[in-house]
């Protein structure tokens, strides 16, 4: 099929689905004939979202800075950590260990304590969202460059290599596509690490706006901030993705439109 | 080219608590290319891999050159597989060599090993747009560029089909001529259209067996009456080895 027809079928795939599932939520209403302030109909919440679009905007930015910080922030200590872990024995011996603790606290539960240390303003929030995606990234990349073909790195040892370059020139290239499964992973996950501060403590952002409007019993203007969150992170993720694929052009991918 | 040849001298080689190798004492003559038979198991790799340096060496071993220089850094390896990286371009991966070892890679030279194992004009190619023959000779050019004066090859054409194994054995023959290469193969027409010597590795641990060559310059042609005779004796002294 040519690619713009594709394009076109997938669009018309996304659209169905949307239309389904809206007309899912206005049959739920309908069936359970529920109060607008337990479950709004999706026409109250578009009214919301257009009425409210200066508020819920404006909050929206706020926490897209977070999470763009966050991301930023958690994928450069990973990559870091990756690279100080493969590249430095000692950090290997004594930094993994603590790796592996450090993600049996959970991250949700450390929240209050980030607010606490880091304040209601944007640092707490970023913080949060980069403790959870450094650890996907690190383990990521460094599993990558561990798992080099190790019919490379004989050659690279007949060739009389430098340990340098065979990092560089090898285990990070090699590990480029592994690396690229960790930052997906990353995208989908920061606005969780975001919001969740927020909702802990903040003074604005979507999180803050959602928990607020459901404390007044505004659900739709909850829901309207939901959609707009869930249209960021849906964004995020596929303009990380499509980057990712456009930079690694030499990584196969078996799976397409017609795989079975 | 002048090539020095190698000598090696090993008290036997284990792996784990199996013994591969027996003590044996091998001379490569120099120029010259000596072919390592034997069925899968029998230790033909790993004594190459121990030349190569990609196995310690026992203790009381002793691998030296004719010359006297020291051995490892100039040799130049080749695997089944042709370990082509898929994020370089064919002329990147032919100069990898120059690049791992810190240093500026001759680029016209790498142009020039392209040109002679017949990839001319696919230099900006990655491995994925390239058939499973050209990859091989995209190795072998790579191999070419190291220039070093002994070569070692671990079944190089053993992933191709006939034909284009065929093909490479007559090019590869015709590029290392005069260097020492020490060549690993299943495949007995293989060894008898390359080899200037042919050891078979026997028993367990193995112990290397001189096998005749039939006369002639090598690559020799397949369709040769000696190659043919030979190739049917070779391959009842593997069976028997395997047995």
């Amino acid at each position: 099929m040519r690619p713009g027809g594709m394009r076109g079928a997938a669009a018309l795939r996304l659209a169905v689905s949307g239309i389904g599932l809206i007309g899912i939520w206005y049959f739920i209403v309908w069936a359970t004939d529920a109060p607008h302030f337990m479950l709004p109909t999706p026409l109250r919440v578009a009214q919301s979202l257009v009425r409210q679009w200066d508020i819920i905007g404006g909050h929206a930015l706020v926490t897209l800075a977070e999470i763009l910080a966050g991301l930023a922030t958690g994928v450069a200590v990973g990559l870091a950590t990756a690279l100080l872990v493969m590249a430095w024995p000692p950090g290997r011996r004594w930094l993994l260990p603590v790796l592996v603790i450090s993600q049996a606290v959970p991250v949700f539960a450390i929240a209050p304590l980030l607010v606490l240390w880091m304040g209601f303003g944007a640092a707490s929030k970023i913080a949060m969202a980069a403790i959870i995606i450094f650890f996907p990234v690190t383990t990521a990349f460094y599993d990558g460059m561990r798992r080099t073909e190790p019919g490379w790195l004989d050659l690279a040892r007949t060739m009389g290599a430098t340990p340098r370059a065979v990092l560089w020139r090898l285990r990070v290239p090699a590990a480029l596509p592994a690396l690229a499964s960790g930052l997906r992973v990353a995208a989908a996950v920061a606005p969780i690490g975001a919001v969740v501060g927020e909702w802990v403590g903040a003074s604005s952002g979507l999180g803050y706006l959602m928990l607020h409007a459901n404390g007044r019993s505004e659900t739709d203007q909850m829901f309207a901030a939901l959609i707009v969150l869930a249209a960021m992170a849906l964004a995020l993720y596929f303009a990380v993705d499509r980057a990712l694929t456009a930079l690694l052009p030499w990584q196969p991918d078996s799976i397409t439109e017609d795989t079975p | 080219m002048g090539a020095p040849g190698l000598h090696l001298r090993i008290p036997g080689l284990t792996i784990g608590t199996w013994p591969v190798l027996a003590a044996l004492e091998l001379d490569f003559a120099p120029g010259q290319t000596t072919v390592l038979l034997g069925p899968s198991g029998s230790g033909k790799s790993s004594l190459l891999r121990l030349v190569a340096g990609l196995l310690p060496m026992p203790e009381g071993a002793v691998l030296e050159a004719t010359d006297a220089a020291p051995v490892r850094p100039r040799l130049a390896w080749m695997a089944q597989q042709d370990l082509l990286l898929p994020w370089l371009s064919l002329l990147d991966n032919v100069a990898l060599g120059a690049r791992l070892r810190g240093e500026t890679p001759d680029l016209s030279r790498a142009r020039e090993m392209i040109a002679a194992v017949g990839l001319a004009g696919r230099e900006t190619a990655r491995p994925a747009e390239l058939s499973g023959g050209m990859r091989q000779r995209a190795a072998l050019a790579r191999t070419l560029m190291e220039d070093r004066p002994f070569v070692l090859m671990d079944e190089p054409f053993s992933a191709v089909d006939a034909p284009t194994r065929h093909r490479l054995q007559e090019l590869s023959a015709r590029l290392l001529a005069g260097r020492t290469v020490l060549l690993v193969t299943h495949d007995p027409l293989e060894a008898l259209r390359l080899a200037d010597r042919i050891l078979v590795l026997v028993g367990h641990p193995a112990v290397p067996q001189d096998i005749a060559v039939p006369a002639g310059p090598t690559p020799r042609p397949a369709h040769d009456p000696a190659v043919l005779t030979a190739q049917a004796t070779l391959l009842e002294r593997l069976a028997e080895a395997a047995a």
